[in-house]
């Protein structure tokens, strides 16, 4: 609110806009230099977002995040919020003072803004009042600080920046942790000891599960609702991610989500790098699904730069982003059947296939899973001879061959069917509401996919059906993996029939890049559901915010309601068919 | 019928099993340890058991695999090195874990700096093998070797590597990726060219100036 003076002023010699007449005095257009949006007052925001939901539309929050305006001394929370139906996003934004940078919440109007806004007060300190549940999600309970502030200092910090100034020319090699010893390279508070601690965050987490009864519910036999932590160390957990589980019997009453064990604040890591150093950092994101990372991030900075890449560019991304696909929904579906018991044997059929993937990927990028392959306006490099034909060879006969034996070992398999069909639901009012991505919503019977919705490099060229199913069961969400793998492939096959011959960079092929001031969000459908970047450019060469909708983190707010009524053995199914990877999930 | 769906399923396992068996007469027991054997045992056209009998067997690494950068010098006729990289600083600006450290070299003699690293060093550690140093290196001096068995007992003392432990000739790029050095060779020679006719004209030049103040 100490900037709402200056649009105002503007507003005064500029004709309202549509969406401005409709809500006088709650929307104010953003008038930076390519921001786009509208700003609203944080005292008016939750009238204002019920409307947007309600009356015009707008059913889906997507992406919640702050940016920290340091040298104007304010915060800035922005949302993203689309329609079902499709179409461009509306992006809002307030602004509050930092140091007191304080925001209704929005969980009442989207669940789904749950998880992204104790994010947001986790790394940036936003607080968002009203929220039901607003601790730490990331950071461990008794950190020190908001660690996505830009006066925020890690303990191995050099520079603001990157390229350290000290590495050329002068070249005095040293380690880093050498010069910050063990011990010393974590921040307490002052009055904090770390050996007297006891972590009362849990105590908060176990209160703020469902209320302990021994009684009162009519059984004679008198049980007590015990909790269990499922996690961090666990093998269903595909990695380390804890859920605290309330039981009554074997019945799960309540599931909480704890994550950030593998928290490395990527954004913050992002935010030091230049722009094209940032890119071999998405691979670390989802790194199941690393070529389409980039792909994101790529949008995001073209979208800023005003760039597009040449034709042949386009067709490679588009194959290597369906590839990806392919070999995370395998994975995904060799592991659900691993969390279901059939332990290995469907991986390791779904591995091979993957592996074959893999193959084309080193071959083209140089590296199995970290690819780092696309460049802005462009790629690395050019597909090396030969790899087109095996891709032909893929796409046109193995891969279609063994996807119909996945599906005839699988689909039709009595025990998977027992196991899942039935578990998990979730309904597709509470799929929209929960923002949840990719094939979790799909599975519950919304066709929003963002290659139709709003179609990125050349997806509007391709024929292929966006896969839906209406169960939001298990079961469900693995048919929709066969099904989404199947479409992609009839992508691969069309476009390896059509690429063209040509370049495959526009522009100069620079490890410096000139980003324009400004602000870009750049999303795309990746394997796990709608990867967001959102970057803003202050015009240097590090971008000033760099925020990520990772669509892992944001599936797992609707973990708990899935979870409810249903087995201890089920927790481990409905996990497994999220499909999270814990890259994504802590980043 | 209940249980058709798992008969089935024990059908494609079946199937699996006896595939090793076909492949294996169809080679007539020469499916291991054979190379011709082994590139289609992990290509499109596999059958049967899929693994690789590592380390007795290890995978055919494509030309682009990178894993940890090099300095390429070149072999002069009269036996001695000369580094290609003249420590312009580009790889160590562009690294993103910033893992390369230069020290420029000065002339002992002027005390300006020279083009050639005093010494190189990386941390392979920190080195996260993105190849962003090899892409931009104006020099084609810096490449990605294909050597993934590095391991060593102490980190400490071993991975940090100096530069005589990244220099390597320019012949084992050669036999490491051919294409690619191919690309480079080419590359190199059309700039000895631009050089030599930059040379040519400015001689030429000093040549006519000459001319025109002896006339």
């Amino acid at each position: 609110m100490t900037d709402e003076g200056t649009p105002q002023v503007e507003e005064a010699a500029r004709e309202p806009d549509a969406m401005e007449q409709q809500f006088p005095g709650v929307l104010t257009l953003d008038e930076r230099d390519n921001f786009e949006g509208y700003l609203v007052p944080p005292d008016k925001l939750v009238e204002f977002a019920t409307q947007l939901r309600d009356e015009l539309g707008y059913d889906y929050l997507s992406s919640v995040t702050g940016v920290d305006y340091l040298p104007d001394e304010r915060m800035e929370v922005v949302y993203h919020a689309y329609r079902m139906e499709g179409g461009p996003a509306f992006v809002f934004k307030t602004q509050v003072p930092r140091n007191d940078p304080t925001v209704p919440t929005l969980v009442g109007v989207w669940p789904g803004a749950d998880f992204q806004e104790r994010e947001a007060w986790d790394l940036l300190g936003i607080r968002f009042m009203g929220h039901p549940n607003l601790r730490r999600i990331l950071m461990w309970e008794g950190f020190e600080g908001h660690p996505l502030r830009k006066d925020w200092h890690e303990a191995y910090y050099e520079e603001d920046s990157k390229p350290f100034a000290n590495r050329w020319p002068e070249g005095g090699v040293y380690r880093i942790e050498d010069e910050v010893a063990f011990g010393k390279n974590v921040q307490y508070p002052s009055e904090f000891s770390p050996d007297g601690w006891t972590p009362e965050g849990d105590e908060g987490l176990y209160a703020g599960m469902g209320q302990i009864s021994t009684d009162g519910n009519g059984s004679e036999l008198k049980t007590d609702q015990i909790v269990v932590n499922l996690g961090p160390q666990h093998p269903s957990t595909h990695g380390v991610f804890r859920m605290v589980v309330t039981l009554d019997g074997e019945t799960v009453t309540d599931l909480k989500p704890v994550m950030g064990y593998l928290h490395r604040n990527h954004e913050q890591i992002g935010e030091r790098n230049t722009y094209i150093m940032n890119m071999p950092y998405t691979d670390r994101l989802d790194y199941l699904a690393s070529m389409s990372n980039n792909f994101g991030y790529a949008l995001a900075v073209e979208k800023l730069m005003g760039i597009k890449p040449p034709e042949r560019a386009e067709y490679i991304r588009v194959m290597m982003a369906e590839l990806t696909r392919i070999q995370s929904h395998l994975w995904s579906i060799g592991f659900l059947m691993n969390d279901l018991g059939a332990f290995q044997t469907p991986a390791l059929y779904a591995i091979t296939e993957r592996e074959l993937i893999l193959d084309i990927f080193e071959a083209v990028s140089g590296s199995r899973m970290m690819c780092n392959y696309f460049r802005f306006g462009g790629l690395a490099r050019d597909l090396p001879p030969g790899t087109l034909q095996t891709i032909r060879e893929l796409a046109f006969e193995r891969l279609p061959r063994r996807i119909d034996e996945l599906d005839l070992y699988l689909t039709g398999n009595e025990i998977v069917r027992t196991r899942t069909i039935g578990v998990g639901v979730l309904s597709a009012e509470k799929a929209v509401a929960f923002s949840a991505g990719g094939p979790v919503l799909r599975a519950s019977g919304v066709p929003y996919d963002v290659r139709r919705a709003e179609p990125y490099g050349i997806y509007d060229r391709f024929d292929f059906d966006v896969a839906v199913r209406y169960g939001g069961d298990v079961y469900d969400r693995y048919l929709i993996r066969v099904d989404e793998i199947r479409e992609s492939i009839k992508i691969v096959q069309q476009a390896v029939e059509d690429i063209p011959e040509g370049e495959i960079q526009t522009g100069k092929h620079a490890f410096q890049v000139r980003v324009p001031a400004g602000e870009a969000y750049g999303r795309v459908e990746n394997p796990k559901g709608e990867l967001g970047f959102y970057v803003v450019s202050n015009g240097k060469p590090n971008p000033w915010r760099y925020h990520i909708r990772a669509p892992s983190f944001i599936n797992l707010t609707a973990l708990g309601e899935m979870c409810k009524g249903h087995k201890v053995a089920d927790v481990v199914a409905i996990l497994g068919s999220i499909d999270i990877v814990l890259g994504e999930v802590d980043r | 019928m209940y249980g058709i769906g798992m008969v089935r399923g024990m059908g494609v396992t079946i199937k699996h099993f006896i595939g090793t068996y076909v492949d294996d007469l169809r080679w007539f027991g020469r499916r291991y340890y054979n190379p011709e054997a082994f590139a289609v045992r992990q290509s499109p056209k596999a059958q049967g058991v899929f693994t690789v009998q590592y380390p007795e067997e290890k995978l055919v690494t494509p030309e682009e695999f990178r894993y940890i950068p090099f300095l390429i010098y070149d072999e002069l006729e009269d036996g001695t090195r000369q580094d290609r990289c003249t420590s312009c600083g580009i790889c160590a600006k562009v690294c993103p874990p910033q893992c390369i450290w230069i020290v420029r070299s000065d002339d002992p003699e002027t005390g300006r700096p020279i083009p050639e690293p005093a010494e190189f060093f990386i941390d392979v550690d920190i080195c996260m093998n993105c190849g962003l140093c090899s892409e931009f290196c104006p020099f084609e001096a810096i490449r990605m070797d294909n050597d993934y068995e590095i391991s060593t007992y102490d980190r400490l003392s071993d991975n940090i590597y100096n530069k005589a432990k990244l220099d390597k000739p320019a012949s084992y790029y050669a036999s490491i990726r051919p294409r690619n050095y191919a690309v480079d060779e080419a590359a190199i020679a059309e700039k000895q060219a631009k050089k030599a006719a930059k040379e040519a004209a400015r001689k030429q030049r000093q040549q006519e100036k000459n001319q025109t103040s002896d006339g």
